[in-house]
């Protein structure tokens, strides 16, 4: 991506900035600073800084349509971006990939495709199998300890399309497993999966998290994110804010990024105190 | 008939057999390749690259003429097609890039333009003085009548490399083919995979137009791999079985054109690639028709299985003659009706699983609506451990079944 090779960028307020981190601060996980993604000439995401903190795990929260996905995948090099630098413990993407393990939307493939659980948990390895890609029997023995951390292991030899979607989802963990990283990205993991997946798959990420790994979700379920996560983002097209859940995940900054998308009642029920704005209009579900 | 015979045995002469192994050859490498592509969903780009083949070779052909060389050399003519071949491949990927065009619509577009210069060219060397000999005809439908030695021994040498390439690069094909976007992120270099995959493409293309000819290749890269498909689950082994229905395809093919004078060499390969399809499509094991079929039978049987279990369980009497006949098979009754031991045992485990369904059911609400947890199999098979776990808690008896 041209965007992550430039020294310099021009961010949309025009003001150049240098893409190198601040000298004071350590190399972050993942940085990201003026990102602006746009189809055409509506932004997606616009001049978003995201500075994720090491040992962290964060929800990426934000209405239908706010960008959570696809800055993401922005950060990855998936969706080009039209400005912005990412820098991975300090150096760029490009050089990092070794260390991220990204986890897609179950939803992204075709799940007919000819491949068995164990063939798609292999594919993490990617990275360390040769040219010819031979699996070696330490290299199975990988695949059969990630499917056993997920609880998959006796569905290893089953075609994909006749796993449930929260299976699917345990699959796609697995495999970022494999890849043995200390960034992992994950886009929606708890979407449409059944309750014993979800402790499953928090189960997994905590212990991650645990070991000094860095987890960054984009999530959509509000009345779980003080549950699961230490770190909150919430974005809607722009940044809203981030930081701590406990200071960052306020009735204040839910009604900035939702707007009247988000009911004072619904907040009220997360337990975050009253509204500033008791006025807001247009009732929708909390789970969108 | 005998002339078939001789020609399968490779007996025709040795120029004959060796053009037998080179489309055997080729159709292998040919339905690999194939498996990628389609996998990849992109299996009509082939169609645009095989069409835009014929106005390189005419322009070949003429410029080679000009120069005072022989047209009709077969490594000049290869070029010439690989290079407009090229050009439309481009061409395809330019317009879905930059226009709201969809892949189809560009594939259609530069398939008729190229194919329609190429059918003016060879019109133009047909006036030519020396244009009635060319004999470019051949390489619409392909034709092996009065091929060199040479010749064959390029196309086997081709289709040889092509699948040595195919063997490197099967991994991070399929790992693009399943999901670009992961595999980025994991280090595949996608747009050079994607690359890769269509310059075998065009190399198989290029290769086979002297033996399957240009309008008909196109079915030599699909229709293995939809073939395949039906036998195994497994991507690599798709990419096998296609190798070895294409080579079988080549090879008979190519042995029942020389069977009967003027029969060209396309459709024949082609008749018998689907000849396999239709056999793949009725009777593999993996997902053919004939055991669908009977996988439906031991679903039904499993349901009244089910069914009599558990009015076994709940001592109501069986009346159904299909369940009563089931039931006696399996032993779980005996001939007067009375239930047995093993009739017992399974009745009580059939009673616990229906109730454990029952709650995955309501747990699992988007797999019961996909029917997914109806409950037919023993729920081991179909929840992992810890989700049993869950459930049993839930059912409040926690014993072991």
């Amino acid at each position: 991506m041209a965007a992550r090779q430039a020294p310099t960028l021009a961010a949309s307020d025009g003001i150049t900035r240098s893409a190198a981190p601040d000298a004071e601060t350590a190399p972050g996980p993942l940085a990201i600073r003026g990102m602006t993604i746009a189809y055409g000439e509506k932004p997606a995401v616009f001049s978003v800084d995201m500075s994720i903190t090491p040992g962290s795990m964060t929800a990426i929260i934000g209405p239908n349509g706010a960008g959570k996905s696809t800055l993401l995948k922005a950060a990855l090099g998936i969706v080009p971006a039209l400005s912005g630098t990412v820098t991975v413990f300090g150096r760029p993407i490009g050089e990092m990939g070794r260390r991220i393990a990204y986890v897609p939307q179950r939803a992204s493939v075709d799940w007919d495709f000819p491949a068995r659980v164990q063939d798609v948990v292999a594919m993490g390895l990617y990275r360390e199998l040769g040219l010819l890609g031979w699996m070696r029997p330490r290299d199975r023995e990988r695949v059969r300890d990630c499917l056993e951390r997920v609880h998959m292991a006796a569905f290893a030899g089953r075609q994909i399309g006749q796993l449930s979607g929260g299976q699917q989802q345990r699959v796609f963990l697995a495999r970022a497993l494999a890849q043995d990283a200390d960034l992992y990205l994950l886009d929606e993991p708890f979407a449409g999966v059944d309750a014993a997946t979800e402790a499953a798959i928090i189960g997994v990420l905590t212990a991650l998290r645990d070991a000094g790994r860095t987890i960054v979700c984009v999530h959509h379920d509000l009345s779980t994110v003080s549950a699961y996560f230490d770190h909150v983002f919430m974005i809607n097209v722009s940044r809203i804010a981030e930081g701590p859940v406990a200071t960052t995940f306020t009735a204040a900054n839910l009604q900035a990024t939702y707007g009247g998308r988000l009911l004072a009642a619904q907040i009220r029920d997360l337990g975050l105190g009253d509204v500033p704005r008791p006025d807001a209009p247009c009732p929708a579900p909390l789970r969108s | 008939m005998t002339a078939l015979i001789d020609a399968l045995l490779l007996r025709n002469g040795y120029n004959a057999a060796l053009v037998a192994i080179g489309a055997a050859v080729l159709g292998a490498s040919a339905g690999a390749t194939g498996t990628f592509l389609v996998l990849r969903k992109r299996a009509l780009v082939s169609d645009a690259v095989s069409h835009a083949t014929l106005p390189g070779i005419c322009l070949a052909f003429i410029a080679m003429t000009a120069l005072g060389g022989d047209g009709r050399n077969l490594a000049g003519l290869m070029l010439g097609s690989a290079a407009t071949a090229g050009l439309g491949l481009v061409l395809v990927e330019w317009i879905t890039r930059r226009t709201r065009l969809a892949e189809d619509a560009a594939i259609g577009a530069v398939l008729s333009v190229f194919f329609g210069f190429g059918v003016v060219l060879l019109t133009v060397i047909q006036n030519l003085p020396t244009g009635k000999q060319a004999g470019l005809q051949g390489f619409l439908l392909g034709s092996t009548a009065g091929m060199l030695y040479s010749e064959a021994l390029l196309i086997a040498f081709g289709g040889a490399l092509a699948a040595a390439a195919i063997l490197v690069l099967r991994r991070p094909m399929t790992m693009v083919a399943f999901d670009p976007g992961y595999a980025a992120t994991a280090g595949v270099p996608v747009r050079t995979v994607d690359l890769a995959m269509m310059g075998l493409v065009m190399a198989i293309t290029v290769i086979g137009l002297k033996i399957v000819g240009l309008v008909l290749i196109v079915a030599l890269l699909i229709i293995p791999a939809v073939a395949a498909r039906f036998w195994t689950e497994r991507s690599g082994h798709v990419a096998a079985i296609a190798a070895a229905i294409g080579g079988l395809s080549g090879y008979v093919g190519v042995a029942l054109s020389a069977s009967a004078p003027k029969l060209p060499t396309g459709p024949m390969v082609v008749l018998t690639c689907f000849a396999l399809f239709v056999i793949s499509l009725l009777m593999a094991p993996a997902r053919g028709i004939l055991a669908r079929a009977l996988r439906h039978r031991r679903f039904q049987i499993a349901v009244h299985r089910r069914q009599g279990l558990l009015a076994l369980a709940h001592g109501e009497p069986v009346i159904e003659p299909l369940t009563l006949r089931i039931l006696r098979r399996a032993g779980l009754i005996r001939a007067d009706g009375v239930v047995t031991e093993a009739g017992r045992a399974q009745a009580a485990k059939a009673l616990i699983d229906a109730r454990r369904y029952e709650i995955a059911r309501r747990m699992h609400h988007e797999e019961a609506i996909a029917g997914r947890l109806v409950g037919l199999e023993p729920i081991e098979t179909v929840l992992t451990p810890d989700e049993i776990r869950v459930i049993d808690q839930r059912l409040g008896v926690p014993r072991s079944v």
